[in-house]
């Protein structure tokens, strides 16, 4: 890199004026370029270059920023100064300019909150360990989430977003995991099967109560999880040494030993409380969070219900399983008991044992969960859960969450559930836009019309050649001759071999033949504009070219190919819309067809939005070879952002570029005559192709397939 | 011990191979091979099926020719093919054929991965006819009384296009194999390792651990096998962690996060 110059106050002037818009703005640029002007020139390079930056996003982020730069250079180092501004920017794009600003303006706020974070741990970094830490444990499968105190409603554990107790990340690490631990506890051996709600109600001095109770049960649970997880244990007590007042207070010592005998429950800590509310309590420690009974109590009641409803129709399944086809098929139903076979290893101190009129069988994996998670709630199954349940008894349904509709979006009230959230590139900033673009996958809305019929009909001939085309690709097993290992002797080649022996010649040692197929796994997704500007003939060539082209790919389904067909069109970022067309698992049939012939065009195009999104489905299924196919009519645009032009083109590659990174082949098929300016720049010089007419372009795609496979 | 040379046909299992019957598994086995029938063992990796076909080998006492079947099997590495040797061909029988002609027990282990072709001659040694077509040479082998064909697979692996075809499993008798309740394979691993019962206890809880994560993380719990393996490295002074995470977790994920997760079980246990 060459050295920057150093520049005076008169030349960085100009620069000042032209990004923050002087001549509109009039703002005082004077002060602040002779400010710049007396940093080195190294500084000099890097506060101009992020102002820049940050004046593409808004001017009066960028102007602040330039006030505040000679300070953050004292307090910071580039990369910390990098992370300030981008967060700003972040939190702009989120909740906009005023508290953009506010994260500009305290900066010590901020340089406080680094050094915490340098050492503390983030949840969202740690979330992908602590999950499948807690769920790997016994019991009910509890979620991990971030929240504002450290507590569990029974089914979900809330973690504060940052853990900064300790000076070393490991260390915070651990009290993260301890918090955990002990919020499993709580659910696993039952602090929620007394009725705390209602005892705290009714006692005279209720906070107290509760903190109480909360002492005694932590003392219970970590003697619990000391005879469960011995090694985890360990790291508890060495996180309490380092940060709590580990001496329990006097009088203790007998409710502890009450407390920590194998058969104690969270009934014993009821009782207790009373002994000892007069007393000292012990230091709350490190990770015991905090109770709340009220959260508990709602999660709980819609559970029970949930799941006695759950059980009961799976019993129902069972009983009708085991009599179907035989003589007593409409006999009332079996009788159910549960028997319990003594396991001290098991916190219940049994294990359970499904019992049909008085046979064992088997449980199924999923009643399974639902019994255990039973079993912790109330330390047994009920006989009234055990009956199976009557024809239309429930409906499992309304026990389901109500999820709100994506299609609410158009309909006037907008909401996020449910949408996929994809980050954006802005390349003026040189970085991304967090959650930027709200993606929702919507059902495409099918056309019964006999179009794809039709389409059959008209390209008939040429539909011949292409499954002959793609069937050639269809290269079942290939005899390959010469080899030095096969299945059967190579005639010809042993008969020359034979004759160079009796002329004095080296003999070959490829003398055998061998049966050899390309194993080929695709997976392709076919991603179609369906943008505005596709209306009339291009939309028409879209449809008309995606039937033809999955009648010639279904020759290729029985080798392990796999297609997909997904619309997308949207306006504005908050209103990306992927459709639906064609599912990896769907088969294609009338109602692919109809939906295909009901592609219309729609608003705008918001490539990078979709290509993300299309690449992560691409991400899950499981294939050799991965493709991402589009067809569309042009450039990338979008209403009312900066979409089209440059911005649109930078995201669609940077796009392009993170589904590259994940080995996913990106291919387009433009109608665009224009396309050749921009597509080598998105696509790469070879993995772009105009097409003027419909009946190419199938021919294009086998072109694709042939360059991929071989 | 010396490394041998035998033939296939000719290895014998010596000493009884350690095995714990969950169920009836070795009646049942018994049973269809007085009758001449084929098995069908189906169940995950690592919980036992060879080692059971090691068992009914030495028991039966029959020699055991089992194959690993991958990808690329086919069926003349089944059956045999000809070689070149100084200037002619020579026919060299395959594990089938040469397990087909001595009345040795052939395990084709994990049969879906292999090519379709092979069905070709699995389904006339499988049903009564019990003979193996040898195309090559023009002939068929009529199978020996004492031959026992047998066959596993991993249901586990749910794949179209590796799935076992209805008009091959139905022609087999099946044996559903699964890891033992843990108080079993608590058993089981302090008998093959040599560790003490508090050991294989907490052994066993840690793969029943990860076994809840089957499904959302990792695609297969820790086998049986993976269990003696680490109970092995401990019983010979590898600290109960370092073991766990050599033995099982690398052995279960690539995954940074899940392999962190897994090793925090482990460390929270010991």
């Amino acid at each position: 890199m060459p050295k920057p110059t150093q520049l005076t106050a008169d030349q960085i002037l100009p620069l000042l004026d032209d990004w923050f818009e002087v001549e509109f703005t009039f703002r005082n640029t004077d002060v602040l370029a002779a400010a710049l002007a007396l940093m080195s020139a190294g500084d000099q390079a890097f506060v101009l270059d992020w102002t820049r930056r940050i004046a593409s996003t808004h001017v009066e982020i960028a102007f602040q920023f330039v006030e505040q730069s000679t300070r953050a250079l004292s307090l910071m180092d580039g990369r910390m100064i990098e992370a300030w501004v981008l967060h700003a920017m972040d939190i702009y794009d989120r909740s906009g300019l005023y508290s953009g600003l506010k994260v500009i303006r305290e900066i010590d706020l901020f340089v406080r909150q680094g050094r915490e974070r340098a050492s503390g741990c983030v949840f969202e970094e740690e979330v992908g360990v602590l999950l499948p830490f807690v769920q790997g444990l016994s019991g009910r499968k509890l979620k991990v989430e971030q929240g504002d105190h450290t507590f569990t409603d029974s089914e979900v554990i809330f973690l504060p977003a940052v853990m900064a107790h300790l000076p070393d990340k490991q260390e915070n690490f651990k009290l993260y995991k301890a918090a955990v631990a002990h919020l499993w506890a709580q659910a696993r051996f039952g602090t929620f099967r007394v009725d705390l709600e209602q005892y705290i109600a009714a006692h005279p001095t209720p906070d107290l109560a509760l903190r109480c109770f909360h002492a005694l049960e932590s003392v219970r649970l970590d003697a619990c999880i000391a005879r469960e997880l011995p090694g985890l244990f360990r790291e508890m007590g060495e996180l309490r040494e380092k940060l709590d007042d580990a001496d329990l207070p006097d009088g203790w010592s007998s409710v502890t030993a009450e407390l920590t005998r194998r058969e104690a429950t969270a009934a014993d800590s009821l009782r207790l409380v009373d002994k000892v509310i007069g007393s000292r309590l012990p230091a709350t420690n490190c990770y015991q969070g905090r109770l709340m009974p009220a959260e508990v109590q709602a999660v709980l009641a819609k559970r029970l219900e949930r799941e006695q409803a759950q059980l009961r129709v799976a019993l129902k399944l069972i009983d009708d399983e085991l009599k179907e086809g035989r003589e007593d098929e409409e006999a009332p139903p079996g009788k159910f008991e549960v028997d319990k076979k003594p396991d001290m290893s098991v916190p219940e101190g049994f294990q359970i044992e499904l019992m049909l009129d008085g046979k064992s069988i088997p449980i199924p994996d999923d009643v399974k969960g639902t019994m255990t998670s039973i079993l912790q709630d109330l330390g047994d199954v009920p006989d009234e859960y055990l009956v199976p349940a009557g024809a239309g008894e429930y409906e499992l349904k309304d026990y389901e969450e109500q999820r709100l509709d994506p299609e609410d979006v158009w309909g006037g009230t907008y909401h996020e559930e449910g949408a996929f959230l994809y980050q954006e590139w802005d390349f003026r900033r040189k970085h991304y836009r967090k959650d930027w673009c709200v993606v929702r996958e919507l059902p495409a809305k099918p056309s019964h019309d006999g179009f794809a019929d039709r389409v059959v009909t008209k390209y008939r001939r040429l539909l011949g050649n292409l499954r002959k085309t793609f069937e050639a690709m269809r290269d079942e097993d290939r005899l390959l001759k010469r080899q030095v290992y096969g299945d059967g002797v190579d005639i010809d080649a042993f008969v020359e071999a034979w004759a160079d022996v009796h002329v004095g010649l080296e003999m070959s040692d490829r003398l055998f033949t061998r049966m050899h197929r390309d194993e080929r796994n695709i997976a392709v997704i076919f991603m179609v504009d369906m943008s505005g500007s596709t209306k009339g003939w291009v939309n028409e060539a879209e449809r008309e070219a995606l039937v033809l082209t999955a009648e010639s790919l279904e020759t290729l389904e029985t080798l392990g190919d796999r297609y997909a067909i997904y619309g997308f069109t949207g306006s504005s970022r908050k209103r990306c819309e992927i459709y639906r067309v064609k599912t990896f698992d769907e088969p294609y049939g009338d109602e692919v067809k109809a939906r295909i012939s009901g592609i219309e065009a729609g608003d705008y195009t918001r490539m990078g939005a979709a290509i993300r999104h299309l690449s992560q489905l691409l991400r899950e299924v499981e294939a050799r070879t991965k493709l991402l196919i589009t067809l569309s009519d042009g450039k990338p645009e979008d209403y009312p952002d900066p979409y089209r032009g440059e911005y649109g083109v930078e995201d669609t590659r940077q796009a392009l570029y993170e589904a590259h990174r994940d080995g996913i082949h990106a291919f387009c098929i433009t109608i665009d005559e224009e396309g050749q300016d921009y597509l080598p720049h998105m696509y790469g010089a070879a993995n772009y192709a105009v097409v003027k007419d419909v009946e190419k372009l199938p021919l294009k795609v086998s072109d694709i397939y042939k360059r991929i496979t071989s | 011990m010396e490394a041998r040379i035998l033939k296939p046909e000719e290895y014998f299992i010596e000493s009884e191979p350690y095995y714990q019957p969950v169920g009836d598994e070795i009646e049942i086995f018994e049973a269809a091979y007085r009758n001449l029938l084929p098995v069908l063992l189906k169940g995950p990796t690592g919980c036992g099926k060879t080692r059971f076909m090691e068992h009914m080998a030495w028991r039966l006492k029959r020699p055991l020719i089992a194959v690993s079947c991958h990808d690329d099997l086919t069926a003349s590495d089944l059956v045999g093919r000809f070689l070149v040797k100084s200037g002619e061909t020579v026919w060299v029988d395959g594990p089938l054929a040469a397990a087909v002609r001595a009345g040795a027990i052939c395990y084709l282990d994990e049969v879906v991965e292999a090519r379709k072709d092979t069905t070709v001659v699995i389904h006339p040694l499988a049903d009564d006819r019990r003979v193996l077509p040898m195309e090559k040479i023009g002939e068929l082998l009529e199978a020996n009384a004492d031959f026992c064909l047998a066959i596993s697979y991993n249901p586990g692996y749910q794949s179209v296009l590796k799935d076992l075809k209805q008009s091959t499993r139905q022609r087999f008798i099946a044996l559903e194999f699964d890891y033992p309740d843990a108080a079993l394979e608590q058993k089981i691993v302090e008998n093959e390792a040599e560790v003490v019962p508090e050991m294989a206890q907490r052994l066993v809880k840690f793969a029943h651990m990860t076994r809840n994560l089957k499904g959302s993380g990792l695609d297969e719990g820790a086998s049986t096998r993976l269990l003696v393996h680490a109970a092995k490295l401990i019983h010979d002074g590898v600290d109960p962690v370092v073991a766990c995470r050599a033995s099982i977790a690398q052995a279960l994920t690539d995954d940074a996060d899940m392999l962190a997760a897994v090793n925090e079980l482990s460390a929270s246990l010991f």
